[in-house]
């Protein structure tokens, strides 16, 4: 019985699109690679574990020219995935398949000068829907007790909001902005991964140490007028501001 | 099934030995079977002030590792039938408790008990975390002054963490208890106020113990104090908190003062 079972699986295929950048050499096909490699050398690393597809649809090459397009490309480090629009007769054992099907998206963007992270460089590519889909969600947590000495809250990614007091020797570590609803005795530090946009919002201020952005102030550099009420903190250039609220 | 209470407070010296067994005898004089676990292995104070340290022969230490039977190792009180001492081992450490022994010994005196208060040492270390490992409540006994309420503040969390409720994802009951409490003094402005205390901590308050001689009087002649002068304003103070741990609602008075402006405060805090 189990055998049964174990064989009538079936083998899972599925479906998965990739962006893939798609070349279009022009003739002479010389005078086009002295035009890549200036682009290369402006943008190292541009087709570095990118799909690459060759457009020879409009190039009229026959198979054993293609076939030297192919390795000059290799030379370059230019490695294709996939041949479109040649004749069947262009192709050879050995040479990228021949793609079919190939739906036109928006054209690439080359990054000029230092080589950028492949996934930074294919977020600004200007294909409107696309970029829709990635724009970053803002990320926050809500926290409704209060953090106790010794507890410690980090949170990378986005706000913290705490309803509750933060007590002295409790600490809160957020990317992004802090909320609390409470009193705030311990530390805190907003804007922790470089947002110097982030603020700090507290109810009552008794803070030990608040930072935004790396930019710290000690409970004794705070103004004595502040403590006690409610206080929003932001950053300034590489200084520190704070106002009552309410 | 018994309650297991953790008597607790992350500093030393605030009275949770003194409120273990207060709080033992005053619920042992509701007719509940009582047992206080004394948990500080290596500083045991718990049979001291129970009346006790002659009669110990077996300790916990003793249970977990098999050398004695729990009703053993139990010491009954001459005072009260229906309340015993589970002692602590005075010549080991604390590393001599061990995660599954205390589960043991736990689960044990939940079936004859219907009360298990366990005295836990002061710190935050492995006899502290043991002690409250297994607390369906805790008390958190606390000074009024700032070194005690931070400290109170780190058990609370570690409450919330380290418990085998807290890890089921239920909520362990805490209570505070503010002991050594002195009027005059927090009048004048030397202590922490109550609805400071109660502020910063945020969890319900069931009682103010006063400072009084007689507390040390009590620890004198080996007697928790609830039994030593049951008329005594501390004593009358643990008898109104052991109701309020058994869940009876009662506003919260400091014994000896006239019920004014400090019952209407303390009366609206304890709800």
């Amino acid at each position: 019985m189990t055998k049964v079972l174990t064989d009538a699986r079936s083998i899972r295929i599925k479906g998965r699109s990739f962006l893939a950048v798609v070349l279009s050499p022009d003739l002479p096909l010389d005078q086009w690679l002295v035009q890549l490699d200036d682009l290369a050398a402006r943008s190292a690393g541009f087709f570095l574990g990118r799909p690459v597809v060759l457009d020879v649809s409009d190039l009229a090459i026959d198979r054993a020219q293609l076939k030297a397009l192919i390795e000059d490309l290799a030379q370059r480090n230019v490695r294709i995935m996939g041949i479109e629009g040649a004749r069947p007769s262009m192709m050879e054992p050995g040479m990228p398949p021949l793609m079919k099907g190939g739906r036109p998206a928006a054209d690439f963007e080359v990054e000029e000068k230092e080589p950028q992270p492949v996934s930074e460089t294919r977020n600004s590519a200007p294909d409107k829907p696309v970029v829709q889909e990635q724009r970053q969600v803002t990320q926050s947590i809500v926290i409704s007790e209060p953090i106790r000495s010794g507890q410690s809250v980090i949170f990378p990614e986005g706000d913290v909001t705490i309803i509750g007091s933060v007590a002295s020797g409790a600490e809160i570590i957020a990317g992004g902005s802090v909320h609390i609803y409470g009193a705030l005795r311990g530390r805190v530090m907003a804007g922790s991964v470089g947002n110097a946009s982030a603020r700090i919002f507290c109810r009552k201020l008794e803070a030990e140490l608040i930072a935004i952005d790396g930019v710290y102030k000690m409970a004794e550099d705070m103004d004595p007028a502040l403590l006690g009420k409610a206080v929003q903190l932001w950053l300034e250039g590489d200084v520190i501001m704070a106002e009552t609220l309410f | 099934m018994g309650k297991v209470v953790v008597v607790t407070s992350g500093k030393g010296g605030v009275g949770k030995t003194t409120s273990t067994a207060a709080l033992g005898a005053a619920l042992a004089q509701r007719n509940e079977k009582v047992v206080v676990v004394d948990f500080d292995v290596g500083l045991r104070n718990l049979d001291l002030i129970m009346g006790a340290e002659r009669r110990v022969v077996y300790d916990i230490v003793n249970v977990i590792q098999g050398d004695a039977k729990l009703p053993q190792a139990l010491i009954r009180d001459k005072r009260l039938d229906n309340l015993f001492l589970l002692p602590a081992s005075q010549t080991r450490d604390k590393d001599a408790l061990t995660p599954e022994g205390v589960e043991q010994v736990m689960a044990d005196l939940k079936r004859y008990f219907d009360w298990v208060i366990c005295d836990s040492p002061a710190g935050i270390e492995r006899g502290a975390t043991l002690a409250m490992r297994h607390a369906d409540m805790a008390v958190v006994v606390t000074n009024p002054e700032v070194s005690s309420v931070r400290d109170s503040d780190r058990i609370i969390g570690l409450l919330d963490a380290k418990t085998m409720k807290a890890e089921r994802g239920e909520r362990i009951e805490k209570h505070l208890l503010l002991t050594r409490y002195d009027a005059n003094r927090a009048e004048r402005g030397d202590m922490l106020k109550v609805e400071d205390v109660l502020e910063i901590l945020s969890i319900p308050l069931i009682g103010i113990i006063p400072e009084s001689s007689d507390v040390l009087r009590a620890s004198n002649i080996g007697a928790p104090v609830t039994l030593a002068d049951a008329k005594s304003a501390p004593a009358m103070a643990y008898f109104d908190a052991a109701r309020r741990l058994a869940g009876e609602d009662l506003p919260i008075t400091i014994p000896g003062e006239k019920r004014g402006i400090f019952g209407k405060i303390f009366g609206r805090k304890a709800a």
